[in-house]
């Protein structure tokens, strides 16, 4: 029980003085999990309204291929971009291992299957006559898939949260094309890692804590923005 | 209003991808920090003096050097002290990998790295006869202990064989974690438990953690169990642990770490001038003496005795090369 009581306390000191450079750490989950929620956005809504409107062969099983990467597990992606990322892999030549980089493409990866199969399930949910209407008023293209996602915000904002909540908790694949480089690569789950390894379990309840409010605060954000539209 | 959050949300993650493009410009201004021969020739007005201007030009080639070593080395945080010194001093960006030393010889192997730092002189010297490892330098020893809980209820207290302690566990069937992850140090325990002629395999009371020693040491900690640690390690996370050392001393159980470079001849992308000048300066006089003083301040005693410009035989070791 002491270690709980002290390492909390010395949590708190550690958030408020900054030590063990854990505000760097958690800005830089951040900027790597943002962007590959973002990028995944841009990829699991396109991949999401394809899937959900274009009727062709073999939807059904793309589907459920999306549906199974929707619990992709971190390490596998992880084993999969180290080794086409590694120096004696086929894009070693690029140099991305052990880079930031590195890290956005395997949380994309991670994170797009996710915001794909949330947008299809939302797309789908709408009342098709919407479609319809809209080709009947001229609406171009991108008007309508606009005004389709525009209706389906909410489960989109849905689909922001799990994705990102996803991709900033994920270690395995982060620890395997990142390296933890201190300053570099490291991150929130990486160091909580590498602080419990070293004994050090004070810092790590201070990453930890600051994770689990960092997601709390994303998702009361995004969960608030759904509130207030549903009004 | 309900425009407005939606926009100002967007507008936020927006801005934090501008963030991250702005990070990454950083790497790209490090490098045009260090203009290169190129940049320097066009400032010449003629070819003549170029020759002049161009030698005391800094390198070209890959800033990055990528560092294969153990866990024992960062556990410790030797290598947190070392390498910001060698940035500094050589402009190169060292990225530090820790893993156990069978994987970063085998990151060695495959030219994944650009030099090693390991502790596993029978498997080094693998690598070195593959000539991929070359000019492979000792550069600091310390030694493995035996751990223990202190009710030592295998009676191991008082061995002063390494084997002998093995065979009391074995016998009584105490708690035992071993690394399992084919690190240098798992490497020392499995030869050891061969010596000793015994296999504890698929023994109920045997378990492997494939982690690292730090991770290791904290679930023998919980398990009571009996554990073979580098002594730098277990001072590193002493405080942390209720393990005692139940057997040290034991001129099997030196711990020598060495430094090679990965061959640069052999893989296109291995950065050898960073392998080398990273090897270098591990036992550079510089580092040297950090290594001798490291830790006296925070554990009252070092851990680590640097030993460049040693050889196997000095340390009263039976060296595998010769």
């Amino acid at each position: 029980m002491d270690l709980i009581w002290d390492g909390l306390r010395e949590a708190i000191h550690i958030i408020r003085t900054g030590d063990y450079s854990v505000w760097s750490i958690t800005l830089r989950s951040l900027l790597v999990s943002g962007s590959a929620v973002l990028i995944s956005l841009v990829l699991g809504v396109l991949a999401g309204a394809v899937l959900a409107f274009k009727d062709f062969r073999g939807r059904g099983i793309l589907l459920s291929l999306v549906n199974t990467g929707m619990g992709l597990p971190p390490v596998a992606v992880g084993l999969l971009v180290a080794i086409l990322l590694w120096r004696s892999g086929p894009l070693g030549h690029l140099r991305l291992i052990y880079t930031p980089t590195a890290m956005v493409a395997a949380q994309t990866i991670i994170a797009t299957p996710i915001v794909t199969g949330f947008t299809a399930a939302a797309l789908r949910h709408l009342d098709p006559r919407l479609r319809t209407q809209l080709y009947a008023l001229g609406a171009s293209r991108p008007q309508m898939l606009w005004v389709v996602l525009w209706e389906a915000k909410l489960p989109l904002l849905a689909a922001v949260m799990a994705g990102f909540g996803g991709a900033i908790s994920e270690v395995g694949a982060s620890m395997m094309v990142g390296g933890n480089l201190a300053g570099e690569t490291r991150v929130l789950t990486t160091s909580v890692i590498l602080e419990v390894s070293r004994g050090e379990f004070a810092p790590a309840i201070a990453l930890s804590i600051i994770l689990l409010v960092l997601i709390f605060i994303v998702n009361a954000i995004l969960t608030t923005v759904q509130q207030q539209e549903r009004m | 209003m309900k425009k407005i959050r939606f926009g100002m949300l967007v507008t936020a993650l927006l801005l934090s991808f501008g963030l991250i493009a702005c990070s990454s410009d950083n790497g790209t201004e490090k490098e045009t920090v260090q203009p290169t021969s190129a940049a320097t020739t066009q400032s010449t007005p003629s070819g003549t003096a170029a020759p002049a201007t161009s030698t005391p030009v800094e390198r070209s080639g890959p800033k990055d050097v990528i560092v294969a070593t153990t866990t024992s080395t960062q556990d410790t945080g030797l290598l947190d002290v070392l390498v910001p010194l060698f940035e500094e001093e050589s402009g190169y960006n060292v990225k530090v990998i820790a893993v156990g030393t069978g994987q970063a010889l085998a990151m060695g192997g495959r030219g994944d790295a650009d030099v090693m730092l390991v502790h596993a002189p029978a498997s080094e010297k693998k690598v070195v006869d593959e000539g991929v490892g070359i000019d492979r330098r000792l550069v600091m020893h310390n030694d493995f202990v035996l751990l223990g809980p202190s009710s030592d209820p295998a009676g191991v207290q008082g061995t002063t064989v390494a084997t002998d302690a093995l065979a009391k566990i074995y016998e009584k069937g105490a708690a035992f974690v071993s690394r399992g992850d084919d690190s240098g140090t798992d490497k020392l325990e499995k030869a050891l438990w061969k010596k000793a002629n015994l296999d504890p395999n698929g023994q109920s009371w045997y378990e492997e953690s494939g982690q690292g020693m730090g991770a290791t040491l904290q679930i023998a900690n919980q398990r009571d169990a009996y554990i073979m640690s580098d002594r730098g390690t277990y001072l590193a996370t002493k405080e942390n642990l209720s393990l005692t050392i139940v057997l040290e001393g034991d001129p099997g159980l030196l711990n020598a770490y060495s430094v090679m470079q990965v061959n640069p001849d052999k893989f296109d992308l291995v950065n050898g001038p960073g392998g080398k000048a990273f090897a270098d300066f591990m036992v550079s006089d510089k580092a040297q003496s950090i290594i001798k003083d490291f830790g006296v301040d925070k554990y009252g005693q070092a851990l680590f005795t640097p030993d460049a410009g040693k050889t196997y035989e000095q340390l009263g070791l039976a060296t595998p090369f010769g």
